[in-house]
């Protein structure tokens, strides 16, 4: 049907696709040309893409001085590998218990989670700012990683996948002799990688990009988050060098962009596998 | 006349030839089975009849009028799918009135909200609905007319799709694999209901499957597809009794026929232990051969002189038969023969009978699978021919 | 006879059983306690908490509260600055949306007929939403810019004097809306995509064959109603999306000017955590939830009575 016939319906759809895609893709273009302007160039002459004094180390440099860029790279990937951890950790065995173990507890559990699904950060951030305060743990990794250690939408997916590993496999495994514990260890994890995976990048392209909770409990810069960072190097800025604005952006876009370049064929099959079953 | 005549169909995927040319007549009523096995091009051949594929080569013909530039939507050819592809969303009667819809009722009068404003909408609603109600009554699926796909066994979804196909009665009716989604009880019920309905409709049926059995038993004639080409299109009988290529001399049949490798001997006959064949075309002496013959022209003896030794290598028992594996002493080969109970009694594994071949039921294949005629000679006629 | 030995036999195995069960049971207990207690830390009490804080008048920094009732939620009524916020959300939703949507399945279906590119348009519609919005705020907002933005050039050269999208009250929310469109069209796509996918092939044939001559015809017989479970899950998720937007708006406008982007997220938080007047945020933060339980209620009412179909 495609590839051989070039006709005036296809021509139409390549050029609303490309036209699209060009006007998606605009920002990134921007973003990495005028990262290499020099003030007089962004003034002078928005629209051409070529920088006419190349001014990327200047840029750069200015970017990475006034604000700790690798502070704020660390600290995302050092609270976005705690999140998932402490989520995986939690959900996994809960998740295993509520789909293939009878016990009165599984039925109030399956409401508490689909209530749980409801109920955004945003909801919850009061009380728990409140009770943080008083705790004296805001500004900390602690703060940041505490409410987000327990993720109903994971067990719920989890859940779902589970569902579909057969019982005879559980069953098998308890004859060999495994403990319930050694069954999640070496039965249900190895088999539910492709639920894993997905999660992953659902939970990290999720808190990674978070701003609403970083912004409540963290207030200086040692503990910043990148997009708090960002924020913070906006306000340093006065918001007009566009130059080492766009340097910074750069930088702290780059690392999932180029994770997700990466690996996008997971990336869209672990949301196709959230968004469904979410 | 015929209804429907497929002339020299061509079709390739890329470097891979699908159709090698093939053409087929169908005269009115006539039900004929496509077989062959899977990968053989029978439902290619099918989705380029229905226009769902356009050939590179070669003519569709119904009636008097060439369908080859007709798309699939207009060329009033029905078709039942191997999975029904009925609508989910839709109930059984609205199913069924789809053609009719599509067909009866201009674009404007499809429309939601617009469409019951245009004139005379509503008769032809009425009309399509006197017509579906009709034709569930006839295929006694009048219960289920509000129920969705979802809500139905295999074989409701078999009719309903029968009378989303047969409702609009079709010039040619198109069938592929219908049947292979239902269970095996099931399926031997609804052939007999498909034949049944086919000759109420009266229309040229192609019908596609795997199932030689199938084939065998609904059509009144059998299309033998293998590799990209019809090999034979015959009767059923003829088909069994009479094939013209070894290959379809393979396919049908269960168990499948005895086949050995032979060369011509220098009188040009075939020689098959005592029997001699004689081809009507020439043979040059040494011209590779093969024959064949059917499990139920081989003979058990148990005690005797006639026939060529062999061992007995497994006894199926299948209760009405009894299926013999034997090696031959002679040439190490198997031959499957199939015996009555009464025949089998007291053969086991181990044992060393002689098999006895029916000469006339033997059946010499040329080196390419054609089919070479041939007659077996008494042994005094052998034996005038050896001398002179 | 049978009877009597069958009665000894059965009580044997129920005592056994239920051991294995009352262990089952603990091994359910203990592998799902600590999901359990996170889950009561930090969602169900602290739920809990907002509400009945959101009949309170505690403030952050104040020693003790009194309960007033329902007065929060009567100031809310009557709040401008609250009505407003409610009202821009609204706006916000109404053209994010839908606009997210039908671009989304328009693109899907485009992507999903074409042959070539498919992999590369996949990408460049749903790099926007691996990006970290803060930052693509950021350009957007030079983008934007009044003066020296590409987007204002642009319409220059087609003599058209762009307005101040970000800065003009009756442009901030399109100017917004934009960027939440951009941001998440590419969510949207690869969900529909995965519902092209999923529609059985020979339906379509079945279409062509039942003479559904025109592309649109096929749609509606076949692409719409396959895709109903795709596009009222597209469609939840969306509208709640948009109701949380906050990111561009921290960033970018803080509200304003004059208020003219206050959107609900945005509010809560300049009254709890600016002002910290916790018990009436709280009040707002549960007229939020209110609103979040009525959409996924909608959503589960819809999908029963309409997109399943066995």
């Amino acid at each position: 049907m495609s590839a051989q016939t070039f006709t005036l319906g296809r021509a139409i759809r390549l050029f609303l696709l490309s036209f699209g895609a060009l006007i998606f893709l605009a920002p990134y273009i921007f973003m990495i040309s005028t990262a290499g302007k020099a003030q007089s160039d962004i003034f002078s002459s928005s629209l051409s893409l070529i920088p006419q004094h190349w001014s990327y180390i200047a840029n750069f440099t200015k970017a990475l001085t006034r604000v700790s860029m690798t502070t704020l790279l660390w600290n995302g990937v050092v609270v976005c590998a705690l999140i998932f951890v402490f989520q995986v950790m939690i959900a996994i065995p809960c998740a295993y218990a509520m789909a293939k173990l009878k016990f009165r507890a599984a039925r109030l559990m399956m409401v508490l989670v689909m209530l749980g699904l409801l109920v955004p950060i945003h909801a919850t951030a009061l009380p728990l700012y409140v009770a943080f305060d008083r705790m004296a743990v805001l500004n900390s990794y602690f703060a940041l990683v505490a409410p987000f250690t327990i993720s109903v939408f994971g067990i719920f997916l989890f859940l779902q996948f589970f569902r579909a590993i057969p019982d005879d496999l559980i069953h098998a495994a308890r004859l060999d002799g495994m403990s319930e514990l050694g069954i999640i260890g070496r039965v249900i994890v190895p088999n539910a990688w492709p639920a894993i995976t997905a999660f992953a990048i659902f939970s990290v392209v999720a808190h990674w990009n978070d701003l609403y909770w970083p912004l409540i409990v963290i207030s200086n810069q040692t503990y910043a988050t990148p997009p708090l960072g960002l924020l913070y190097f906006r306000a340093a800025e006065a918001g007009d060098d566009y130059g080492a604005l766009m340097a910074a952006t750069l930088i702290i876009t780059f690392p999932l962009v180029a994770a997700f370049l990466l690996a996008q064929k997971r990336f869209v099959e672990g949301i196709t596998m959230t968004g469904l079953k979410g | 006349m015929s209804a429907l005549s497929l002339r020299g169909i061509h079709k390739s995927f890329s470097a891979n030839q699908i159709l090698k040319g093939v053409s087929l007549d169908a005269g009115e009523n006539e039900f004929i089975a496509l077989v062959g096995p899977s990968g053989c091009g029978k439902s290619t051949l099918l989705r380029i009849l229905a226009g769902l594929e356009s050939a590179d080569g070669g003519e569709i013909v119904v009636g008097d009028r060439d369908l080859s530039p007709v798309p699939a939507a207009d060329r009033n050819i029905a078709m039942v799918f191997q999975s029904y592809a009925l609508y989910p969303h839709l109930t059984a009667a609205q199913n069924i009135a789809v053609p009719l819809v599509m067909r009866n009722l201009t674009r404007l009068q499809r429309l939601p909200l617009v469409g019951p404003l245009m004139p005379g909408q509503r008769k032809a609603i009425a009309n399509i609905k006197r017509e579906v109600r009709d034709m569930a009554a006839s295929l006694k699926i009048d219960h289920l007319i509000d129920r969705k796909p979802g809500q139905m066994s295999g074989g409701q979804r078999q009719r309903v799709a029968l009378g989303r196909a047969m409702v609009r009665r079709p010039a040619v009716f198109l069938m592929d694999e219908p049947l292979s989604n239902l269970d095996a009880n099931l399926r031997v019920h609804a052939r007999g209901e498909i034949v049944e309905l086919h000759r109420r409709a009266g229309v040229p049926t192609i019908y596609v499957t795997h199932d030689q059995a199938e084939a065998l038993s609904m059509a009144d004639r059998v299309a033998v597809m293998i590799g990209g080409s019809l090999l034979q299109l015959a009767s059923p009988q003829v088909i069994y009794d009479d094939p013209q290529h070894v290959e379809v001399a393979k396919f049908i049949g269960q168990p499948r026929i005895n086949l050995f490798a032979s060369q011509a001997a220098p009188d040009g006959t075939v020689a098959f232990g005592d029997i001699r064949l004689r081809s009507a075309e020439k043979l040059t002496p040494g011209t590779p051969v093969t024959i064949g013959i059917r499990p139920e022209f081989v003979a058990v003896n148990r005690n005797g002189q006639h026939g060529l030794p062999a061992r007995i290598d497994r006894v199926e028992f299948l209760g009405s038969e009894i299926i013999l594996y034997c090696r031959l002493d002679a040439i190490g080969e198997t031959v499957i023969a199939k015996l009555s109970p009464a025949e089998g009694t007291g053969l086991a594994v181990g044992m060393s009978v002689r098999l006895e071949f029916a000469p006339d039921r033997l059946f010499v294949f040329a080196e390419n699978g054609r089919r070479l005629p041939s007659f077996p000679m008494s042994a005094d006629v052998a034996l005038e021919t050896a001398n002179g | 006879m049978a009877e009597v030995i069958a009665i000894p036999s059965s009580f044997g195995k129920a005592t056994t059983r239920s051991a294995a069960e009352r262990h089952e049971s603990r091994t359910g207990w203990l592998l799902s306690m600590p999901a359990i207690v996170l889950l009561f830390m930090f969602i169900l009490v602290p739920v809990a908490a907002v509400i009945l804080m959101s009949f309170t008048d505690y403030e952050l920094g104040y020693t003790g509260f009194k309960w007033v009732g329902f007065d929060n939620y009567a100031d809310l009524v009557t709040n401008r600055t609250f009505r407003r916020s409610l009202w821009n959300t609204t706006v916000y939703t109404a053209i994010v949306a839908p606009v997210s949507i039908f671009m989304a399945l328009g693109l899907a279906m485009l992507i999903e007929s074409e042959g070539i590119g498919r992999s590369f348009f996949r990408t460049a519609y749903f790099l926007p939403v691996a990006s970290l919005l803060v930052a693509m705020a950021t350009v957007w907002q030079y983008l934007f810019h009044p003066t020296i933005g590409p987007v204002n050039a642009l319409l220059r050269l087609a003599d058209i004097e762009g307005p101040n999208w970000l800065g003009a009250s009756s442009y901030v929310l399109y100017g917004l809306s934009i960027i939440g469109v951009w941001q998440s069209v590419g969510f949207n796509l690869v969900l529909f995509l995965a519902g092209l996918t999923a529609i059985p092939r020979e339906l379509y044939a079945a279409a062509h064959v039942d003479g559904a001559r025109s592309a649109f015809d096929r749609f509606r017989l076949v692409t719409w109603p396959m895709l109903g479970p795709t596009t009222l899950f597209v469609t939840t998720i969306s509208v709640i999306n948009a109701v949380k937007v906050f990111e561009t708006v921290k960033t970018l406008t803080e509200g304003g000017p004059n208020k003219a982007s206050e959107v609900l997220l945005f509010t809560i938080y300049q009254e709890g955590f600016v002002y910290l007047r916790v018990g009436y945020a709280s009040a707002m933060t549960v007229v939020f939830l209110i609103i979040l339980v009525i959409l996924m209620f909608l959503q589960y009412r819809i999908q029963d009575r309409q997109v399943h179909y066995t």
